[in-house]
C-alpha cells in the first residue's frame, strides 16, 4: 500500500437498539486494499459495526462514506451501492430454494443485466476456485457447512465487489470445516481484495490482517498492525481479552 | 319417527348433491376472491407505512373478531341500503362479499406468517448482494414462503366449507339448505345426520389430499 486511496468511511457511527448503545461513536476509514479484521467481546457491537458498513443495520446517527458517496438506505441507490459491497455471513444465508449454480448467477443477471451465458461462465471459473464446481447443479441441502460458506463467498464475488465483508465467518463451522473457508479468504485477501472481517480466529488475524481494530463497548479501543497490537497492545481492556483467548 | 335416514338420502340424493357442490363452489369462490384479498391486506400489513399498516391491521382485526354470521347479516341487510346497486344483483352476491371478506382476513394472516417464517438472513443475504426489494420479494421470499402458504391455504378452504353452511340461512341453495326444504315435507332429523355425514366425507377427504401434497413437498426440501 503505497498510495492509501479511503474506500469506507465512517463519521461518529452511533446505532442504539432501545436503550441499549450498542456503538457510540465510530470514526474509521478503510483503505483500499487493506485487510482488517476486527476482534472483541461478544456483543461490543464489532458485528453491528460491520453491519452499518452496507446499511443492513441502519445507523442512528452519524454516516458512512462508500467510494466517497453517503450511503442513504432509502434512497434506491443502495442496492448500487451494495453491489459493490459483499458480505458473507455467519448463518452463510445460501438460497435453499436454488440450486449452487443458480445462488451465484440469480444476482448478477437480475440486477447488472449480465447474460445467462456469461453469469454461468464466470460462475463456473469461481465454483472452480473454491472446489465446488462439481456442485453446481446440486441443491445447498446438499452441501456440508464449509461448502455452503464457500458458496456463500463466491456468490458474492460473482457481483465483483470493491469491498468484502465478513461476519463471523467460521462460527457456525464444524470445527474440520474451519480452514478450507479460512483458505479462500486468504487467497481473496491475497489477491489484493479490500477485506474486513469480524473473526474470533485470532491466529488467522495475524496472519492475514493488515491492521488489527479492537471493538469494546461500542468504541475502537485499540488499533494496529498485528504485530504491534498482539505482541504490545496498550490499552487495558485489550490486554485482558487478549489474555482470555490467546 | 319417520323413514330411515338411507330411504331419505335415496330418494332425495340429487338435492343433497346439488347442496354439496353449491357449498363447494361458495368455499371455492371466497376462497379465491379471499386469496386475491388477502394477498393485498398482507402486503399492506407488511408495509412500512404506519397508516396504511393501521388500517390493515385493523381490517383483520374486525372480520376475525366477530362471527362471521354477523357479518353475513350485515352484507345482507345493510350493504343494500348504502350501496343501492346491490340491490339489482343476485342475493348470494351479498353473502359472497362476506364470506370472501372474512376469508381475506384468514388469507392474508397466512400469507404474512408464510412469509415471515423465511428466515430475516435470507432477506440480508439477497439485499447485501444489491437486489432490489422487489427482486427479493419475488425471487427469494415467495418461492420459499408459498411452501408454508399453500398447505395453509388448504386448510382455508376447508374450514370455508364449514363456514358456508351458513349462507343457507339466507335461502342461498347449498348444503344447509336442503334441511330447510325437506323441513317442509316433515322430514325432521334424517337430512341432519345425512349433511354431516357429507360435509364428514368432504372435509376428510381434502384433508388427507392436503396431507399427502404436504408429504410430497417435504420430500423435495
Amino acid at each position: 500500500m503505497t498510495e492509501k486511496i479511503a474506500l469506507i468511511e465512517t463519521k461518529d457511527l452511533k446505532k442504539n437498539f432501545g436503550d441499549l448503545e450498542v456503538l457510540k461513536g465510530i470514526s474509521e476509514t478503510i483503505y483500499k486494499g487493506e485487510v482488517v479484521c476486527i476482534i472483541g467481546p461478544s456483543g461490543g457491537g464489532k458485528s453491528t459495526f460491520l453491519r452499518c458498513l452496507n446499511m443492513l443495520e441502519v445507523p442512528t446517527s452519524g454516516n458512512v462514506y462508500f467510494e466517497g458517496e453517503k450511503l442513504d438506505p432509502k434512497s434506491t441507490n443502495i442496492d448500487l451501492h451494495r453491489q459493490k459491497i459483499g458480505m458473507v455471513f455467519q448463518q452463510f444465508n445460501v438460497f435453499p430454494h436454488l440450486t449452487v449454480l443458480e445462488n451465484i448467477t440469480l444476482a448478477p443477471t437480475l440486477e447488472k443485466k449480465i447474460s445467462e451465458e456469461e453469469a454461468k461462465k464466470t460462475a463456473m471459473s469461481l465454483l472452480e476456485q473454491v472446489g465446488l464446481s462439481d456442485k453446481a447443479n446440486e441443491y445447498p441441502r446438499k452441501l456440508s457447512g464449509g461448502q455452503k460458506q464457500r458458496l456463500a463467498i463466491v456468490r458474492a464475488m460473482a457481483m465483483e465487489p470493491d469491498v468484502m465483508l465478513f461476519d463471523e465467518p467460521t462460527s457456525a463451522l464444524d470445527p474440520e470445516m474451519v480452514k478450507g473457508v479460512l483458505e479462500v479468504i486468504r487467497q481473496l485477501a491475497d489477491s489484493g481484495m479490500t477485506c474486513v472481517i469480524v473473526t474470533h480466529e485470532m491466529g488467522f488475524a495475524r496472519e492475514v490482517a493488515d491492521r488489527i481494530l479492537f471493538i469494546d463497548e461500542g468504541i475502537i479501543a485499540e488499533e494496529g498492525s498485528p504485530e504491534v497490537f498482539f505482541n504490545d497492545p496498550k490499552n487495558p481492556r485489550t490486554k485482558e481479552f487478549l489474555s482470555q483467548v490467546l | 319417527m319417520g323413514p330411515s335416514i338411507i330411504d331419505v338420502f335415496l330418494e332425495y340424493w340429487p338435492m343433497f348433491l346439488k347442496g354439496a357442490l353449491g357449498t363447494l363452489r361458495f368455499a371455492a369462490i371466497a376462497v379465491a376472491g379471499g386469496t386475491v384479498l388477502g394477498t393485498l391486506i398482507a402486503i399492506l400489513r407488511l408495509s412500512n407505512n404506519k397508516i396504511l399498516n393501521f388500517i390493515s391491521t385493523i381490517y383483520v382485526d374486525v372480520l376475525r373478531g366477530t362471527p362471521l354470521l354477523v357479518q353475513m347479516y350485515i352484507s345482507y341487510f345493510f350493504l343494500p341500503m348504502v350501496i343501492p346497486a346491490l340491490n339489482n344483483v343476485d342475493k348470494e352476491v351479498t353473502v359472497l362479499i362476506a364470506l370472501t371478506m372474512n376469508s381475506s382476513a384468514y388469507v392474508s394472516e397466512i400469507i404474512r406468517g408464510g412469509i415471515n417464517s423465511v428466515d430475516i438472513g435470507q432477506t440480508e443475504a439477497a439485499r447485501s448482494l444489491g437486489m432490489s426489494a422487489s427482486h427479493t420479494m419475488t425471487k427469494i421470499i415467495l418461492p420459499q414462503a408459498i411452501k408454508n402458504i399453500l398447505p395453509s391455504l388448504a386448510n382455508e378452504y376447508i374450514s370455508m366449507i364449514k363456514e358456508t353452511s351458513m349462507a343457507g340461512t339466507f335461502m342461498l341453495y347449498e348444503l344447509m339448505y336442503t334441511r330447510t326444504i325437506l323441513a317442509n315435507k316433515y322430514l325432521s332429523w334424517q337430512p341432519l345426520f345425512i349433511i354431516a355425514g357429507i360435509y364428514l366425507i368432504i372435509t376428510l377427504v381434502l384433508t388427507n389430499l392436503v396431507k399427502f401434497f404436504e408429504r410430497r413437498m417435504s420430500v423435495s426440501d
